[in-house]
């Protein structure tokens, strides 16, 4: 917890990486000032975009003491506001599943590389972006925790697979190398209650290390302050379960 | 996206996005999270030129009881043109 006579600061900038088939993307980086070794966090943006909550977002994680990346996984999609460019892939269906693992796999590599890393990496993601959190920490194996908020589309059905979502996350379960904290809101409708119920029983069939919560009163992204969906209370204790197990497992 | 349910239409149009006019070529017509609307998923119409880039884009995000009446009023309107016999679809003129 920061103390009020502690030294603190901040550094946060945009920075070019290499993504998936070694393209060159960009990402946020936040990371304290001074100090570490540092755990470290890649941040996945949500379906909306690589937007100013995200940017937020990232300072948070860094604010608490983690190195924080947030690739933007619209790079490839061209430049605007970051509305314009979400609504462009919202047209287009999405991206697709192995790109965002290259890049995540790339944001991974980089925070690796920096002097100052404890040597532990997470992964945070909210909406879509808890969607590809839980499917990176399954396919990519190099994370060390998964913070998965409200991820739709992990349990997916046949009728629902696209070229571009080739597979489940699901389907994926077993595979899972690190413990994973998962928030959900009890009045969501993607995933809903029963994906939530369905993700946590694979969970509980493969034998991972995992804890649920859920939320009543709370739908589909609770901890976005800018939008109806905000749920205060519910926010407040999310961000502080999901803190509590990052500090166990990545520190 | 979380629905992915969307859907493209090439069109003939103009939009106008700020002071200015723009070529619109495609209608994406998508249920799901919507920017602006207070609803977790909305119908929302992007009429957007995507050669000349993600900004080219006037956009609406509507209640599911607005889109259905959308619909229904330009069929509406179609038809009373067609009724009139007013219905014209050759430009008058030059692209600007």
């Amino acid at each position: 917890m920061y103390q009020t006579n502690q030294y603190e600061g901040m550094i946060a900038e945009t920075v070019s990486m290499q993504g998936h088939k070694g393209d060159t993307i960009n990402a946020y980086v936040a990371r304290p000032l001074g100090g570490g070794p540092h755990p470290g966090m890649v941040v996945i943006h949500h379906a909306p975009g690589w937007d100013e909550w995200y940017r937020e977002c990232t300072r948070r994680f860094a604010h608490h003491g983690y190195v924080a990346i947030s690739p933007n996984l619209y790079f490839r999609d061209g430049h605007g506001t970051p509305e314009d460019v979400g609504a462009k892939v919202r047209a287009g269906g999405g991206i697709p599943d192995e790109q965002v693992l290259g890049d995540l796999d790339g944001a991974n590599k980089l925070l690796r590389s920096l002097p100052y890393l404890n040597g532990k990496v997470g992964v945070f993601g909210t909406c879509s972006g808890g969607r590809h959190g839980f499917l990176a920490a399954c396919r990519l194996k190099n994370f060390d925790a998964l913070v998965e908020c409200w991820g739709g589309r992990v349990v997916q059905a046949k009728e629902e697979l696209t070229p571009k979502q080739p597979v489940a996350p699901i389907d994926y379960t077993k595979d899972l190398p690190c413990p994973m904290i998962g928030l959900f809101g009890n009045d969501d409708k993607s995933p809903s209650p029963e994906q939530v119920n369905t993700h946590e029983a694979e969970l509980k069939k493969q034998g991972k290390n995992y804890e649920f919560h859920r939320y009543d009163g709370a739908g589909h992204g609770f901890f976005y302050y800018d939008r109806p969906a905000y749920r205060q209370e519910q926010a407040v204790d999310g961000w502080k379960k999901l803190f509590a197990f990052c500090e166990k497992n990545l520190r | 996206m979380c629905t992915m349910i969307a859907h493209q239409a090439k069109i003939e149009g103009r939009g106008k996005s700020g002071e200015d006019w723009f070529e619109v070529r495609e209608a994406n017509v998508s249920y799901d999270h919507p920017y602006d609307m207070p609803l977790e998923h909305a119908l929302n119409i992007d009429f957007v030129n995507e050669a000349a880039g993600p900004g080219a884009r006037v956009a609406v995000e509507l209640s599911i009881e607005a889109a259905r009446k959308l619909v229904q009023t330009i069929e509406a309107v179609l038809a009373q043109a067609e009724q009139s016999g007013v219905l014209e679809d050759k430009l008058q003129a030059a692209s600007r």
